[in-house]
């Protein structure tokens, strides 16, 4: 006799795939469900964009996508984002290339259709063999509903899913908490180190509210930091939870000293930040503004999970893009302080060259931890993902749920909120 | 032409590329000024490392761990160590001011490891300090051919 989890999985339906404490292994091996994910999911539900620092004039463009859907995030003239398909009307060629830059207007190469920055058909050359039959105002490129929250834009493909705020709901407040590591200046975007891994997109959606693996994967990375650093890091059977937020979010709160950066800001400075906020008091900075700079360039002390592509990672935002079913593409986009002190933003940028990237002490690690679990998910196709840690002393909140700092509580909310779009 | 400064150039840097494969990591630490910078930029034209985001911006501290790190046993990417064969070649002297010779060369890096065979080509700046008879690395300026693309984790020393 089988058990209910020993069926094979042909036999199992998009919801008997996902359960309270578990989920089956074809969620990271099955072509057929990633089609399904791109369509129930990404065309289906707010998806981050771009944060509002990489398109910071009129003209300022980011080509990006959403799901495999090539598309253009543009400031117009008029400072409104305009999330734009990257299609021409006519014969569907890019009218846009190039990961960011500025225009006056996409012009597409093929046969010189020109769009205005918010999308609105322009010109078409040598209009006479329409004879005026040519509806330029049903012409444009398609245009997205864009929303945003915090400095981030998110766009949707559906004019009928809830505001944004709402789909946001109890994230929005660690979206408040995280952004103060502008440190009293905007928060700036200022490049990104990109990587793709031959594995599924969900097994880095995991990864960001795992405290788990922190301590096995990055050893090397703690081996080659500071003694406070290593203590401060040493997270996993500590005060830190992880607390479900609604709509598959999640955030995962490691260090809880630096959830609020504002918060006790007479605290003792950190030793490996002392010489920064010498330099910073050399550069004529008052105390209280050395303190607010120095704690906000160790950024926050927690991951938000924003449910389906982006996260809030202690200092920098992690960006996931699709490809296939088993190959993701990862943007570890680096924050400064927009006009904030030279030195501090260079601190920003050399920590996070440390972890952070193909090169970094971190990333690679990650990746080969990843690339694994797809690797062993081509074994026992009738098997499961376990989802269980901390299943046990999970506990109700306002918000959600909450459990300990290396429970597995975001990834079930996030398979939750998977299964509710999958079947929808 | 000076051919003889090429010559000279070419035996450090044929030196330096063949430590890196044969994973000498000491007599590699040592080949530098206590100011010298490890430099893979993202952006193949930038010229300001310093303020912008890079792949690798490694002083003396950040190359030692570096270092530390690929010997170390603990990075599951690193263990195997991935094996690189790199020719260095088209060199040309930038500019030589009797103090600092500046290089320009061409790198061609094959890498293996467990079942993926790869291949960086990269433009590569050298800021070479004469000493006695040889040189030290003030700058090593690594300009990826494909720097702008997505790139997979890089678990050796360009």
């Amino acid at each position: 006799m089988t058990s209910k989890h020993d069926t094979a999985d042909q036999a199992l339906t998009l919801a008997d795939r996902v359960q309270a404490d578990r989920v089956h292994t074809s969620l990271y091996t099955d072509p057929a469900i990633f089609e399904t994910e791109m369509d129930k999911i990404f065309a289906s539900t707010w998806v981050w964009v771009a944060h509002a620092s990489e398109v910071p004039e009129a003209g300022s463009y980011k080509n990006t996508y959403i799901g495999r859907q090539p598309v253009i995030v543009v400031r117009d003239r008029k400072q409104k984002v305009h999330v734009l398909l990257n299609r021409c009307r006519h014969r569907a060629a890019t009218v846009c290339e190039g990961k960011k830059g500025k225009t006056n207007s996409f012009v597409c190469p093929y046969h010189g259709w020109s769009y205005s920055l918010d999308g609105a058909l322009r010109g078409v050359p040598h209009p006479e063999s329409y004879a005026d039959q040519l509806e330029k105002g049903e012409l444009g490129l398609v245009s997205l509903r864009v929303e945003e929250y915090a400095g981030m834009l998110f766009a949707t493909f559906k004019d009928d899913i809830e505001p944004l705020v709402d789909y946001l709901g109890p994230a929005r407040k660690w979206m408040d908490l995280f952004m103060k590591q502008g440190g009293g200046f905007p928060i700036k975007v200022a490049g990104e180190h990109r990587f793709r891994f031959p594995g599924n997109w969900k097994i880095q959606l995991e990864n960001t509210t795992d405290a788990y693996h922190f301590p096995l994967v990055h050893k090397s990375f703690l081996s080659s930091v500071d003694q406070q650093t290593v203590e401060m890091l040493d997270f996993v059977g500590g005060p830190g939870y992880v607390e479900e937020l609604g709509n598959g979010h999640s955030v995962m709160v490691m260090i809880p000293q630096l959830i609020d950066l504002e918060a006790n800001l007479d605290a003792p400075i950190p030793e490996r930040f002392a010489e920064l906020a010498q330099a910073l008091r050399d550069e004529g900075y008052e105390d209280l503004e050395v303190r607010r700079i120095v704690r906000a360039v160790g950024g926050s002390g927690f991951n938000l999970n924003i449910f389906p592509n982006i996260a809030c990672s202690m200092a920098f935002f992690r960006v996931l893009q699709p490809i296939s079913v088993t190959e993701t593409e990862i943007h570890h986009a680096v924050i400064t302080m927009d006009g904030g002190p030279a030195v501090a933003n260079q601190a920003r940028l050399r920590m996070h060259e440390h972890f952070q990237g193909p090169m970094g002490f971190g990333t690679p690690d990650d990746s080969e931890a990843w690339e694994r679990v797809q690797k062993g998910a081509s074994a026992g196709k009738d098997l499961w993902i376990m989802l269980n840690r901390g299943l046990a002393g999970e506990k109700p909140t306002a918000d959600g749920k909450v459990s300990d700092v290396s429970a597995e509580t975001g990834m079930r909310a996030a398979y939750q909120q998977w299964k509710k779009l999958m079947t929808a | 032409m000076n051919t003889a400064l090429i010559t000279q150039v070419a035996a450090f840097l044929w030196q330096e590329a063949d430590m890196l494969d044969h994973g000498e990591y000491p007599q590699w630490l040592e080949s530098w000024t206590t100011d010298g910078l490890y430099i893979v930029p993202i952006n193949p034209d930038e010229t300001d490392f310093e303020n912008t985001l890079n792949y690798a911006c490694d002083n003396a501290a950040m190359r030692a761990k570096r270092v530390a790190r690929l010997g170390s046993g603990e990075s599951i990417s690193t263990s195997p160590v991935p094996r690189t064969i790199r020719s260095v070649s088209r060199f040309r002297v930038l500019a030589d001011d009797g103090e600092v010779v500046t290089v320009r060369c061409a790198q061609n890096l094959r890498e293996f490891r467990k079942d993926v065979q790869k291949h960086y080509s990269a433009d590569v700046t050298f800021e070479l300090v004469r000493t006695a008879g040889s040189f030290l690395i003030r700058r090593k300026i690594i300009r990826l051919i494909n720097a702008t693309d997505t790139l997979q984790g890089i678990g050796y020393i360009l």
